[in-house]
């Protein structure tokens, strides 16, 4: 396959930044699009520039570390699967495929297509734990939890914390995120000490890092790699209401 | 090496990584050269047994060697946490 990238480069998080075309040819569709760039990163290291910089960990959709907006979408065009899983095969021999980093307030660039996304690690440090002693692996199994509440619980769970839910949201809200944790960790026994004071702790520092207010459009869960419901945004508003009208004591 | 140390730069990022392999290598093999006996996955030809097992030699070598970093070039030295056992007696075993 021959493609045509326009690939967002900027030197770091102050220098102004462009669109940069690279022809990549030789590409095969069995590569996976981080793949695709290690290939043109290749290129221009032997030519003596510098490689685009992007993030990347596991490769296999469980870490998180993987980003890019993708012809203006984020993860690209599958639905439920991270960049790190799509493959060339998605795209035509002779695409055109533009490629730029989450564009959000709270996430400033740090170099091309790397982004800072410790915002989301301060929302974690605000209440997305669980402190209640629930002694070793033995004693956690004999805590019985209703089938309906794990289900819900473990779908929350599978959020990777990419940060896909903001770069796709027209208001850059974090909702999606902060609601896939409250609702993860909200609906465990577990969790319940902390719950209302979770609740508040974490919305309160998702509005303090500067991400926008959620409206509802919906473009999170549409973009989300782990195809996160909104039900759980109506769970964390619900848990944050009642924690502001009657107090965070379960 | 493309780009700079005063920005992220992956490309280094990698190389420190290889280079930290690199050195790692290297001491493996100094800590074996200096260990002249045969022990578990550290086998010397001339340190066997008549039948082909390794030849532990505990007079001399009964310890972990714990290499410090002596700077840039420069041969790492030696601190030997010696392997004291209180209720069993060392033994050579046969997986034979």
């Amino acid at each position: 396959m021959r493609l045509t990238l326009h690939v967002w480069r900027q030197a770091g998080p102050t220098a102004p930044g462009k669109m940069v075309v690279y022809e990549a040819t030789d590409v095969s569709p069995d590569m996976s699009f981080l793949e695709m760039l290690d290939v043109i990163n290749e290129g221009l290291t032997l030519k003596g520039e510098v490689p685009i910089a992007f993030d990347h960990d596991c490769r296999e959709g469980i870490c998180g570390m993987c980003s890019l907006m993708i012809n203006g979408v984020a993860h690209g065009p599958m639905k439920g699967t991270a960049t790190c899983q799509l493959h060339m095969r998605s795209f035509k021999d002779g695409d055109t495929i533009y490629i730029e980093p989450w564009r959000a307030r709270a996430f400033p660039v740090i170099k091309d297509l790397t982004v800072d996304r410790s915002a989301f690690d301060r929302i974690i440090q605000a209440g997305g734990f669980i402190t209640a002693p629930t002694g070793g692996a033995q004693d956690a199994n004999s805590i019985l939890v209703p089938k309906e509440s794990l289900e819900s619980s473990m779908d929350a769970a599978a959020c990777i914390g990419c940060g896909a839910c903001v770069a796709a949201c027209p208001n850059a809200s974090a909702s999606l995120f902060t609601a896939a944790k409250i609702s993860h960790l909200g609906l465990l026994p577990q969790g319940q000490p902390e719950r209302y004071r979770r609740a508040l702790g974490m919305v309160e520092q998702m509005d303090l890092e500067n991400f926008g207010s959620c409206t509802l459009h919906g473009e999170c869960q549409d973009a989300c790699p782990k195809e996160i419901s909104i039900d759980t945004i109506t769970r964390m508003n619900r848990d944050f209401i009642r924690a502001g009208l009657i107090g965070t004591r379960t | 090496m493309p780009g700079s140390d005063a920005e992220l730069n992956q490309a280094l990022e990698k190389a420190g990584r290889v280079a930290d392999f690199l050195e790692l290598g290297e001491l493996m093999c100094l800590d074996a050269l200096h260990r002249t006996e045969s022990c578990g996955g550290h086998f010397r030809e001339e340190s066997q047994t008549p039948d082909g097992e390794a030849l532990r030699d505990d007079e001399k070598f009964a310890y972990v060697a714990a290499w410090q970093y002596a700077g840039e070039g420069k041969i790492p030295i030696l601190n030997k946490e010696p392997l004291v056992f209180e209720n069993v007696k060392l033994s050579q075993r046969s997986y034979k």
